[in-house]
C-alpha cells in the first residue's frame, strides 16, 4: 500500500497495518506525539488497533518539551 | 490594506493562549500590538527571577502570577485589547470551558505532557477550533531548522521538532521569541482569512 506520511508518498509491503507497526517499520519511537490519519486525531490507547489502509493521510507529529 | 483596518477586523476576535511562559508571554504581547479583540490567558505559575530570560516580565514582576502580570504589561501597550487572566492549572476537564468562545487557541506550554493533554481535548472537544503547537525550540542558533506546518485545517505547527529542553539545552529569548512569533504570525493569517 501507498500511504501520504508527513506530506511524504510511503509505500509498504503490507496492504494494511496498525499504527503501532507502521511506527516500528518507519523507526518513529519519540514517546510524545500526536497522530492523526485522515484529519483525526487517534487516541494513543488505540494505536494498536487502529489500522492505516491504502491512500491514508497520516500525521505523526513530535511534542518537545520547551516553552 | 492599512494597518487600521486591519486591527479593525482583528479587534473582532477572540484568541485563547495556554499558558502564559516564554511562548505564551511573547505570543501574547504580539497579539495584543496587532490589535486582537480579546486574549484569554491560562496560567497557574508565578514569576521567577529565571524566566526572565524569555518571558516577557519584567524583574519588579517577580513572585506575581504570570497571567495577572501579562495583563498588567498588555494593558500598558494596548489597553483596546481585553485580557481574561485565568490561574487556575488547566486540566482535561477545564480547558473547553475556559477557552469557550475562542476562534483559535494557542498552545504554550512547557511541558510536552501537557502539550499532548491540551492537543487531544482540542481536536477532540472543540471541533472546529484552530489549534496552533509550539514544538522545538531548545538551545540557541540554527535558524533555519524552525519552521512552520500546517497539518490541516485545525492543526498547525511551528517550531524545529526536534529539540527538547530536556536534552537539547534550555529555552533562551531568540530562539522562543521566534516561535512564538510565529505562532502569533499563524493566528493572524487564521484571522485575516475570516470573513466577518
Amino acid at each position: 500500500m501507498k500511504i501520504s506520511l508527513n506530506n511524504r508518498e510511503e509505500e509498504f509491503e503490507q496492504e494494511n497495518l496498525s499504527i503501532s507497526r507502521m511506527l516500528e517499520l518507519k523507526k518513529l519511537t519519540f514517546r510524545l506525539r500526536i497522530i492523526k490519519v485522515n484529519g483525526v486525531l487517534v487516541p494513543k490507547e488505540k494505536y494498536d488497533t487502529t489500522i492505516i489502509n491504502d491512500g491514508d493521510n497520516v500525521q505523526v507529529i513530535y511534542l518537545m518539551s520547551g516553552g | 490594506m492599512r494597518f487600521s483596518d486591519i486591527k479593525d477586523h482583528l479587534s473582532r476576535f477572540r484568541v485563547g493562549i495556554a499558558g502564559a511562559g516564554g511562548l505564551g508571554s511573547n505570543c501574547a504581547v504580539a497579539l495584543a500590538r496587532c490589535g486582537i479583540g480579546t486574549l484569554v490567558i491560562s496560567d497557574f505559575d508565578i514569576i521567577e527571577p529565571a524566566n526572565l530570560n524569555r518571558q516577557y516580565y519584567f524583574i519588579n514582576q517577580v513572585g506575581m502570577l504570570k497571567s495577572v502580570a501579562l495583563k498588567e504589561n498588555i494593558a500598558r501597550i494596548n489597553p483596546d485589547t481585553t485580557v481574561i487572566a485565568h490561574t487556575e492549572k488547566l486540566n482535561e476537564s477545564n480547558i473547553p470551558e475556559i477557552f469557550d468562545g475562542c476562534d483559535v487557541v494557542v498552545e504554550a506550554f512547557d511541558l510536552d505532557e501537557m502539550k499532548e493533554i491540551l492537543t487531544g481535548v482540542v481536536q477532540t472537544r472543540m471541533q472546529g477550533i484552530p489549534l496552533i503547537i509550539g514544538s522545538g525550540l531548545a538551545g540557541w542558533g540554527n535558524n533555519n531548522s524552525i519552521r512552520y506546518r500546517k497539518i490541516d485545517d485545525t492543526l498547525y505547527l511551528c517550531g524545529d521538532e526536534s529539540t527538547s529542553t530536556d536534552s537539547d539545552g534550555p529555552a533562551m529569548a531568540p530562539r522562543v521569541g521566534i516561535v512564538a512569533n510565529m505562532q502569533a504570525n499563524t493566528v493572524i493569517e487564521i484571522l485575516m482569512q475570516k470573513i466577518v
